[in-house]
This record gives C-alpha cells, sequence and structure tokens, in this order.
C-alpha cells in the first residue's frame, strides 16, 4: 500500500498483516504519515494506492460487518462539550445500534465515576479524552481498535490503565492497532516505522513521482 | 426485524441528542428568530407605513427573510460535529449516514424552519398582509422552509472543512433557493389577490418530497469529501 498527501508520497511498499489478538504499535516522525495510515484503516481516507483486505477479502465489499466492529478513537475526541458524559456515550452506543447498560461501568472504568452527569465543558482536558476513552469498555466482544494516540492528556496511572485494557483486549481476540511516541511498558506489541517505507526522494515533482512509484510502490 | 429497529436506533439516538443539544445551546438558536422579526419589523419604518403598499410587499418580505434566516443558521449545521470529531464517528458508524444525516436536518428545521413559520402569521399582521393569505402564508413556509433545510445541508456539508466557508456556502445554495422562494412568495401572493393557490403549494411539497429523498444522499456524500481532506 502507498499513500500520497498533497502531492507527498508518504509512505509506500508497506505491506503488513494484522493479526487478532496482537498489538501493533506504528511508529514515526511526526508528518511520516501515521495518522493518514489509521484514516486509511478505518475507510475515512479513501487516497491510497493498493488494497485492503478483511478476514482475506476486499475490505470495501464488506464495511458494514468491518465498521460493526471497529472503534477508533482519533486526534479529536468527539465528545459534546454541552452534553454530560453519560449523555455522550449513550448517544455513541445507539447510535451504532448497542445497547447503553455498560456506559455507567464504562465512566467507572476511566475515572469518571460521579461526574457521569456534569458537563463536558467543566471537566479538564485529561477527563474528556477518558470520555472518549470509556468507548474503549463498552462492548466486551473482540473487535478491531484504531487509536491514535491514546495516551494524549492521560495521567501515569490512566496510561497504566489504559495499556492494561489494551492488553485485556488483545487477549480477548481483538486486535489493536495505535500510535503513540510512548514507550509501551507493559504491552507485547509489534512495530511498524513508518521511515522504513519512505521514498528516497523526500519531494519529488509529480512527473518524477509517477516514474518512480512504477517500480517500487506497485504491488 | 433486529437490523430495521437498530436503523430506527441509529435516526433516534441522533435526534434525540440534537434536540437535547439544541436545547442547551438556546441562546444560539433564537439568532435567526431575532433576525427574521427585526427585519420584519423595519420594513414598515423603512419603505412606508400605507397598509395598501405593505400588502403588496408582504408576501415577498416575509419569504425573502425567512430564507435568509435559515441560511443565517446553516453555516453550523455539521461545524460543530467536524470541529469535535464526531463527524468522523458519522462516517465509520455501521449505520447508514443517511439517516444520520436526516435526522440532523429534521432537528435544524425543527428548531428553524417551524419556529419561523409560527411567528410568521404575526409579521404578516404587521405587514398587513390580507387575511386571505395566512393559510396559504403558513402552509408554503411549512413545505418551504423544510425543503431549505433539506437542501441547505448538501451545502453546509460541501464546506464544512472550510475554515471561512460562510460565504461560499451562499453562493452554492442561493441558486437552489430561488425556485423555493418563487413558488412560495407566489402561493401567498395569487391567495392575497383572490387566486387559488393550490397549484404553487403542490410544486412546493414535490420540492420537498425530492430533496428529502435525494438531499441527505448528497449531503452525506459530501461529507465523506469533506472529512477526507
Amino acid at each position: 500500500m502507498a499513500c500520497e498527501r498533497d502531492e507527498r508520497v508518504l509512505f509506500c511498499g508497506l505491506s503488513y498483516r494484522f493479526e487478532p489478538g496482537h498489538v501493533v504499535q506504528i511508529e514515526g516522525p511526526n508528518g511520516s504519515g501515521k495518522t493518514t495510515l489509521l484514516r486509511t484503516l478505518t475507510t475515512l481516507s479513501q487516497d491510497y494506492a493498493g488494497e485492503l483486505l478483511w478476514r482475506g477479502r476486499p475490505l470495501s465489499k464488506q464495511r458494514h460487518d468491518y465498521l460493526s466492529q471497529l472503534l477508533y478513537l482519533g486526534h479529536l475526541p468527539g465528545v459534546k462539550k454541552a452534553l454530560s458524559p453519560a449523555e455522550n456515550l449513550r448517544w455513541y452506543a445507539h447510535s451504532r445500534g448497542e445497547s447503553a447498560r455498560r456506559v455507567g461501568t464504562a465512566l467507572y472504568n476511566v475515572g469518571l465515576a460521579g461526574f457521569e452527569e456534569v458537563p463536558c465543558f467543566q471537566l479538564s482536558a485529561g477527563q474528556q479524552r477518558r470520555v472518549a476513552l470509556a468507548r474503549l469498555y463498552m462492548s466486551d466482544q473482540p473487535e478491531t481498535w484504531i487509536l491514535d494516540e491514546p495516551f494524549t492528556a492521560i495521567d501515569k496511572a490512566g496510561v497504566g490503565a489504559l495499556e492494561q485494557t489494551i492488553s485485556h483486549q488483545a487477549a480477548l481476540g481483538g486486535t489493536v492497532i495505535l500510535t503513540t511516541h510512548q514507550d509501551l511498558h507493559s504491552i507485547d506489541a509489534s512495530h511498524i516505522n513508518l521511515r522504513d517505507y519512505q521514498p528516497m526522494e523526500q519531494q519529488p515533482e509529480k512527473q518524477q513521482l509517477q516514474d518512480y512509484q512504477a517500480p517500487d510502490c506497485q504491488q | 426485524m433486529n437490523q430495521s429497529t437498530s436503523l430506527f436506533g441509529g435516526f433516534a439516538a441522533t435526534f434525540q441528542r440534537d434536540l437535547l443539544l439544541a436545547y442547551r445551546n438556546r441562546g444560539e438558536l433564537v439568532n435567526p428568530l431575532v433576525f427574521f422579526l427585526i427585519v420584519i419589523t423595519m420594513v414598515p419604518l423603512g419603505i412606508t407605513p400605507d397598509p395598501n403598499e405593505l400588502a403588496k410587499l408582504a408576501p415577498g418580505m416575509i419569504w425573502v427573510v425567512a430564507l435568509l434566516a435559515t441560511l443565517l443558521s446553516l453555516d453550523g449545521l455539521f461545524k460543530g460535529d467536524f470541529d469535535d470529531g464526531t463527524l468522523e464517528q458519522y462516517l465509520i458508524s455501521p449505520q447508514p449516514l443517511y439517516l444520520i444525516v436526516l435526522a440532523k436536518v429534521v432537528v435544524h428545521w425543527l428548531v428553524t424552519g417551524l419556529p419561523l413559520m409560527l411567528f410568521a402569521p404575526v409579521l404578516g399582521v404587521m405587514l398587513s398582509l390580507p387575511a386571505a393569505g395566512f393559510v396559504p402564508l403558513m402552509l408554503s413556509l411549512l413545505l418551504g422552509t423544510a425543503t431549505l433545510s433539506l437542501v441547505g445541508a448538501i451545502g453546509a456539508a460541501l464546506t464544512v472543512g472550510l475554515r471561512r466557508g460562510g460565504l461560499l456556502l451562499s453562493l452554492i445554495i442561493m441558486p437552489l433557493y430561488a425556485p423555493v422562494l418563487i413558488f412560495g412568495a407566489s402561493a401567498v401572493a395569487s391567495a392575497t389577490e383572490g387566486m387559488p393557490s393550490t397549484s404553487q403549494v403542490a410544486v412546493l411539497g414535490s420540492f420537498m418530497a425530492i430533496s428529502m429523498i435525494g438531499a441527505p444522499f448528497a449531503a452525506a456524500g459530501a461529507l465523506r469529501v469533506s472529512a477526507n481532506g
């Protein structure tokens, strides 16, 4: 798979098989395309050359099944500040056609017990981030988690708990793909370093780019 | 069966949440309505207090201002969702985006178009609208504002990723609003002249039916494009 943004090739020749039960950490310097890769994997971004397969078949043919078990946490938390944490999570569950009975437990798990009905704009940045993270506790099925910088604004104890949750999800048979600049202490993660897939020339002209792609990136 | 109830669940959840959000931000919601009221109150002061003159202006005036008031409120339709990342969650939701967009548009209409329609008779009195015009005015605004919200959603979705999309939004949407304005104002005008307005109202109804089916699809497609960049 190759990815291009604003006529700049971010990475190419990337081929990887995400196995159930594995945690994969995407690494690379700022601007190397980590978020772009994650957004491509969630089907949010369609600007890529190559193929996305899920369970051996093209992803685009089984979008609904894939999305039903996908949990994506982006840079933006997707939390409405005018609503309380519980209202945010209830909407999240219902809008995906799931039951909202675990909202209380999920908020308890991220340390927001007692804040269920407080409007989110009154919470701190870390607490708002935790509202988004509470989604991780809404289901006990093995799922695909795609987490973009999940540890941002989270305190040390929170990071530890989050690492445990990620390991637990992997043990359940889920797949976790995440980006972070921190080292994962308690997780046995595989690594993809996007620097290994960067094209040789950083900013080729468009014509060169096409010539360049021909030998290396068309798999 | 299970699938269809959960489909409706997605619509209902977004509908409920947006109504709640509208209630929490009710200060902002009054803006279009206040704009509507102020402009119409200014007309007799600025043009003429003569009831005969005003009666001629009334249908077009009320319709133009209702249209501009709707346009004012459109910018925020998807903006909040785009800024806080909720939009990304819509796009990767297993629920059809069509229903989520439709739920948002219905709420938008309930909090902008419907109040405009309900206030229109009061403004009709201010502008000395003849009695025969009131029912067609409300009926045409009922159908018309719903169309304006639906069609406006396409423009709002197209410009949501732009930092200053307001002007572009108006330029994209205005040509699409013109037919609604023409038929809406003409329905009221012909009723005040003692002629039937059923044909104009029927045309407005067909506009609404078409945009109800097509507009959420177009808006959903536009949202995917906007979020891609």
